[in-house]
């Protein structure tokens, strides 16, 4: 029963926006039917749709757990989007660094790494860093809030903002190859490149894009759950969630727990850029995420804030994800955007619902 | 640098501040009733839109900035029933307005004009006009907005219930003033000004509604109000500020360069508020006095 209870409001504000949705399609003189079914049922047909669902929901699981990590502590982490920014161009960095990129620059080669590290090492170094970074980036407002009480939500808004200014500097006049139109680093040297999962497992296409890091991401939903309900530490973080003054009566420093939370939570987001920058583009491509970090809320808050809602929920945003291009396409006035529309009624509606699945 | 504080950038400020005017002081309403609004971003892109395809259609900026205004109102009004009769989560309802205008505007613009990219380019003769030289009908408008909110605010019956309300609801309740209703008020003034300087940018900045083009200005108009302090003549000075900010950025692209011959990277003068803020929230420049129930939902006691 209590977990009927739990899945019933995510169900109903699912429902709920399929059906606002399906009003607006009417409104704009098209086919309600027809645009669903373009939406969800190109994301089963063939192991290529499920290689790319599967592609496009692991950044969010990555960011929903983020978001879910911090939700627990009490905390809203808006800055997921910055954190995941940071941290991928960080990890292009260590990429390009220790992994003996070389440049052509107008046919004359030149050396922009320090060293060439073998893959053994330079792949968890860049995996390493991705966390740091990004850890790094949300413990920043996790400070102020403990220190100073400022509200973690303005300055994870702010922080965004900062974090993508500072790395397009950075990409724009250090490590972008001269001449490239597109705002992007150089490439990453190939041992830091991560194994797509196509070449353990034969029978996913080779054009899906689909790699080791959504074995990571798996890996984080079982850690997540085991520190957040099988550990001390993850006892005390969801206790200062609860009731902060209950837990520090309790013996449990709250702002310890807000500090640990927020660095845990951006380094989750951080974790992005093994999927973009190893598993994917192989460089770091500015503007790449689209808003990811904003839909990790939506992800965490659907997914009840627990890592096998926070899969489940990933799973369904990238259908959408993927279905949104064949709506784009096929239908005749509905452009990809409903995708977006019915994620936004969703967690309007989850909201609302939050009142009611409380007791 | 005495090259760079020049009569155009001043203007090129004034004009860069004015949507962020408006939107603050929406803001402003809002939470000063105890509503947290991140939605100001959102409710900007509405009023965007709506205003670009009204003025569009009518060939009217008057009628479409109003147009706008309506459009904001109506989606405020949404977002206040979610956060005062639900109850729901200000940030949570505000990142779904913020959300849902990413896409809506563009998904009728696909299916009206058959390109989700932008709505159709209105004539320059039907946008808000421009007086002496470059200043705009809407920055007028803006800095006029500023006394005339100073007066509510401080001087009128609705103000005081506004502070009660968003510092002691259940003091402003035991008083005999509707404190949800007061917010919902307040939520939906918001809308209405945080549309208008979305409407001032698609009609009078530029001509057209393009997707997000609101750009963050929405969570920098926020910035400008806890900067403010959350009061209305500081408003003026802290959106001023931020224009001027924008408008050296605008300025130096390109045009000035350091000793070294190398381009002034825009991006640290871009941060400048952002880091700003931060700083302020911190209290390391005075006490930062939020409204004390910004983000409660009130519970009338049985």
């Amino acid at each position: 029963m209590k977990i009927l209870r739990e899945i019933l409001s995510p169900l109903i504000a699912v429902l709920a926006a399929f059906i606002v949705g399906g009003i607006i399609v009417l409104l704009i003189k098209d086919n309600p039917f027809q645009t669903f079914s373009l939406l969800i049922s190109n994301s089963f047909g063939s192991l290529k749709d499920i290689g790319y669902t599967l592609f496009y929901a692991t950044p969010l699981i990555f960011t929903g757990l983020a978001v879910a990590v911090a939700f627990r502590c009490g905390l809203f982490n808006i800055g997921a989007e910055g954190q995941l920014y940071v941290a991928s161009f960080a990890t292009a960095w260590v990429g390009i660094k220790f992994g003996g990129t070389v440049v052509d620059l107008f046919g004359k080669k030149e050396d922009w790494s320090w060293v060439s590290l073998p893959a053994i090492i330079l792949v968890p170094l860049c995996i390493l860093t991705a966390m740091v970074v990004g850890g790094l980036w949300g413990a920043i407002p996790g400070i102020l809030r403990a220190k100073f009480g400022s509200s973690e939500v303005i300055n994870t808004i702010m922080l965004n903002f900062v974090g993508i200014a500072l790395v397009s500097y950075f990409t724009q006049y250090h490590y972008k190859i001269p001449g490239d139109p597109i705002l992007q680093t150089a490439p990453i040297g190939e041992s830091a490149y991560i194994p797509q999962l196509n070449q353990f497992l034969p029978f996913i296409p080779k054009d899906v894009p689909l790699n080791f890091s959504f074995l990571i991401a798996l890996l984080m939903c079982i850690l997540v759950y085991i520190f957040l309900w099988k550990t001390k530490w993850g006892y005390e973080l969801r206790a200062v969630g609860e009731n902060p003054n209950a837990a520090e009566y309790g013996g449990i420093s709250p702002k310890k727990q807000i500090i640990i939370a927020m660095t845990i939570s951006g380094a989750l987001a951080g974790l992005v850029a093994v999927n973009e920058v190893l598993g994917f583009r192989h460089n770091y491509y500015d503007g790449f995420s689209a808003e990811l970090g904003f839909l990790g809320i939506a992800v965490a808050l659907l997914g009840r804030n627990h890592p096998l809602g926070v899969f489940i929920t990933a799973i369904f945003f990238a259908i959408l994800m993927r279905g949104e291009i064949f709506v784009d396409a096929f239908t005749k006035y509905v452009s990809k955007d409903i995708a977006t529309i019915l994620q936004a009624i969703t967690i309007l509606f989850v909201a609302c619902l939050q009142k009611y699945s409380k007791k | 640098m005495s090259e760079l504080l020049t009569l155009s950038l001043i203007f090129s400020a004034i004009r860069l501040a004015t949507p962020l005017i408006f939107t603050a002081l929406g803001g402003l309403f809002s939470e000063r009733s105890g509503v947290i609004n991140i939605a100001l971003e959102g409710l900007m892109l509405v009023g965007a839109f709506t205003a670009a395809v009204a003025t569009f259609e009518l060939s009217n900026p008057y009628l479409g900035f109003l147009c706008g205004l309506f459009a904001g109102a109506v989606t405020a009004f949404v977002y206040a029933v979610a956060v005062i009769e639900f109850e729901a989560n200000q940030v949570v309802a505000g990142t779904a307005i913020n959300f849902l205008m990413l896409g809506l505007p563009q998904l009728i613009s696909g299916a009206v004009y058959d390109s989700s990219g932008s709505t159709p380019q209105i004539d320059k003769a039907y946008l808000i006009p421009d007086y002496f030289n470059s200043i705009s009908l809407a920055s007028i408008l803006a800095f006029l907005l500023i006394p005339i909110v100073w007066y509510v605010v401080y001087k009128t019956p609705f103000g005081l219930r506004l502070r009660a309300v968003g510092e002691n609801p259940s003091a402003a309740d035991a008083a005999g003033i509707n404190v949800n209703r007061l917010r919902y008020t307040a939520v939906i003034l918001s809308g209405v000004l945080a549309a208008a300087g979305g409407a001032y940018l698609s009609i009078g900045q530029s001509s057209l509604f393009t997707r997000g083009m609101s750009a963050g200005r929405g969570f920098i108009a926020l910035a400008a109000l806890i900067l403010a302090k959350w009061k209305p003549v500081p408003v003026l000075f802290a959106c001023l500020f931020f224009g001027l900010m924008e408008a050296l950025t605008i300025q130096i692209q390109g045009a000035i360069k350091l000793p070294s011959g190398e381009d002034i990277p825009v991006q640290f003068i871009q941060i400048i508020p952002y880091v700003l803020t931060i700083i302020v929230l911190a209290g390391f420049i005075g006490k930062s006095l939020a409204p004390k129930a910004l983000g409660i939902p009130y519970k009338k006691e049985k």
